[in-house]
C-alpha cells in the first residue's frame, strides 16, 4: 500500500485531530490543561507514548494477528486485537520508564508523573485500533502515531494557553471554573472543524 | 467436526499468543528493573516516615517526600521543618545520625490588639469578605493603616484551623499552629510573624506611628513609653514608638515579668490574654466607650 505521507501528516494532526475531532483523550486534555508547562509535559510524553505504542501494535498487528494458519490448525486471533495492545502498550510504556529512570533521569523527570498515566489512555489505544483498522503497513503507522501524538500535543497547549488567559478573565459566577473549560473546548473542536474536508 | 475444531484451535492460541506475549514482556521488565535499578535513598524514607506529612509546603519544599530528599542529601536539616515538633526533629536527627541545630517549633501571632472595641473605623466598608481586597479600598476600613482588618484572609488560609476572628481582630491558637507561615502570606498589613513557640508575651502592636496619632483610632497602641524596655533592657526592643520582644534573646520574657511591667497602654499581653479576656469582656478595664 502506497501511502500520501503528507496526507497522513497533516491528517492526523489537523483534520482528524484526536482531541478536537476524534474526541479521544478528552479526560487528560481536560485534567492537565491548567497550565502550558504541564500541557508541553503531557504532550511530549502522549507523542513518545503514542509512537512507540503504533510501531509495536503495528508490527503485532502484522505479524501475529494475521496468522490465518498454525501448524495445519485455521485460527482467527483479530479477536485478541484490544486485549493485546493494551497489554502491548502497557508492558512498553513500564518498560521505557524502567529504562529512562535510569538512562536519562533529566527526561524521566520531565515525563514524570504523565507517562505511566497515558499508559491506558483511549487515545493511546485508538492510535493503535485505527492503525489497524485501516491495516496501515508499520512505516506509516509509526508516522501516524507520532503525528496523532503531535495533533494531541498541540491541542493540549492551544487549549492550555487559553485557559492561562481565562484566569485573568472576568467570567460570570456560573460560567467559572469547569463550564468555562468547556465551552472553550467546544469552540476549539468547532474551530478545528473548519479542517474537515482538507484530506 | 471441522468447525468444532477451529474454535479450539482458536482458543489455544489465543492464550498462548496472550501468555507469551505476557511472558516476554514479563521477562523483559524484570530484566530491565534488574539492570537498570536506580537506587533509591533509604534514608529519605526513613526521614519521610518521621515527617508530620501534611504535605503543607511551610518548609519551601514541594511537599514532605521532597523535603525528605533534601534532608537525607544535607541540603537542609531536620530542623527547617516548621511543623515538627522538638521530638520529631530530635529523632530525624538521630535516625540520621547528624547533628540536630536549628530546632524550636515556630508559632504564628498577629501583632495587632486592636478589637472593635478598641478602635475606630472610620470607613464603612461592605465589600468583598477579604482582607486583601478590603486594604485595595483607600488602605481599608480601618484607622489604623497597620491594624488587623479582622475579615479573616488569614484564618480561612490556615489549613490547620488555629486562626480565629474574636470581635474583629485575628488571633492565634497556639496550641493548633504549626507555624507552616501561610497565614504570614495572607496577611496584607503583615502583622504576622512567625516566631518562637516558647514565646508567651507580645507587644501586640504593628504601627510605627507617633503615639498621639495612634491614640486618635486606637485604645491600645504601644504608645513608646520604653517602659519595658527600661525594666528588661534584654528582652525588649523600643524603636520609635514601635515596641517588640526581642525574640532573638537568650531568654525570653515570661509572663509574670511582663505583668511587673504594667504596660500602660495594654499592648503588652501574654497570648493568653490576647485571646480571650480583652475581646470578649465588655467590662475589662481596657474596654472603654470610643468617643
Amino acid at each position: 500500500m502506497n501511502e500520501n505521507y503528507l496526507e497522513l501528516t497533516v491528517g492526523a494532526v489537523f483534520v482528524y485531530n484526536f482531541v478536537l475531532s476524534r474526541f479521544l483523550g478528552i479526560c487528560p486534555f481536560l485534567g492537565v490543561s491548567k497550565k502550558i508547562s504541564t500541557a508541553l509535559g503531557m504532550g511530549g510524553a502522549v507523542i513518545f507514548v503514542m509512537t512507540l505504542a503504533s510501531f509495536c501494535t503495528s508490527l503485532v498487528y502484522h505479524y501475529l494477528l494475521q496468522i490465518k494458519e498454525i501448524a495445519g490448525f485455521k485460527v482467527d486471533l483479530s479477536f485478541l486485537q484490544i486485549l493485546l495492545f493494551i497489554v502491548i502498550i502497557a508492558g512498553l510504556v513500564q518498560l521505557v520508564e524502567i529504562i529512562l529512570q535510569k538512562l536519562s533521569p533529566v527526561l524521566y523527570g520531565a515525563l514524570g508523573i504523565y507517562l505511566p498515566l497515558i499508559t491506558t489512555n483511549c487515545a493511546v489505544l485508538g492510535v493503535a485500533a485505527i492503525n489497524a483498522q485501516s491495516a496501515r503497513e508499520v512505516l506509516p503507522s509509526t508516522v501516524f502515531g507520532f503525528f496523532s501524538g503531535v495533533g494531541f500535543a498541540l491541542a493540549l497547549v492551544l487549549f492550555a494557553s487559553i485557559r492561562e488567559r481565562l484566569e485573568l478573565a472576568q467570567i460570570p459566577k456560573i460560567f467559572q471554573g469547569m463550564s468555562i473549560a468547556l465551552i472553550t473546548a467546544g469552540i476549539l473542536a468547532m474551530a478545528f472543524m473548519g479542517f474537515a474536508g482538507l484530506c | 467436526m471441522n468447525g468444532f475444531m477451529v474454535e479450539y484451535s482458536s482458543v489455544v492460541f489465543a492464550a498462548l499468543a496472550m501468555g507469551s506475549i505476557g511472558l516476554v514482556l514479563g521477562i523483559l521488565i524484570a530484566v530491565a528493573a534488574k539492570i537498570f535499578k536506580v537506587e533509591s535513598d533509604s534514608r529519605a524514607e526513613l526521614v519521610l516516615e518521621l515527617l508530620p506529612g501534611a504535605n503543607c509546603g511551610g518548609c519551601g519544599k514541594a511537599g514532605c517526600a521532597d523535603f525528605a530528599k533534601a534532608v537525607a542529601s544535607g541540603e537542609l536539616s531536620p530542623g527547617q521543618c516548621p511543623v515538627s515538633s522538638r521530638e520529631t526533629v530530635n529523632a530525624i536527627a538521630q535516625a540520621l545520625g547528624i547533628e540536630n541545630n536549628v530546632s524550636f517549633r515556630k508559632c504564628a501571632v498577629v501583632l495587632c490588639g486592636g478589637d472593635k472595641n478598641q478602635t475606630r473605623n472610620p470607613i464603612l466598608y461592605n465589600g468583598v469578605n477579604d482582607c486583601r481586597s478590603a486594604s485595595l479600598i483607600s488602605g481599608g476600613p480601618k484607622g489604623c493603616a497597620y491594624g488587623c482588618l479582622g475579615l479573616g484572609s488569614c484564618a480561612r488560609t490556615c489549613p490547620f484551623g488555629a486562626i480565629e476572628i474574636v470581635n474583629g481582630l485575628a488571633v492565634v491558637h497556639g496550641e493548633l499552629c504549626v507555624g507552616c507561615g501561610k497565614c504570614v502570606m495572607a496577611c496584607p498589613r503583615k502583622l504576622i510573624k512567625l516566631v518562637n513557640a516558647d514565646a508567651q508575651v507580645h507587644i501586640y502592636c504593628s504601627n510605627p506611628e507617633k503615639a498621639p496619632l495612634k491614640r486618635q483610632y486606637c485604645n491600645v497602641p504601644c504608645i513608646g513609653c520604653r517602659k519595658c524596655e527600661k525594666a528588661f533592657p534584654d528582652k525588649f526592643k523600643v524603636e520609635g514608638f514601635r515596641g517588640t520582644v526581642d525574640y532573638d534573646a537568650p531568654q525570653l520574657p515570661t509572663a509574670e515579668e511582663a505583668a511587673s511591667v504594667k504596660c500602660p497602654a495594654h499592648c503588652l499581653l501574654t497570648a493568653a490574654e490576647h485571646l480571650a479576656v480583652e475581646h470578649n469582656d465588655p467590662d475589662h478595664e481596657n474596654t472603654k466607650e470610643i468617643q
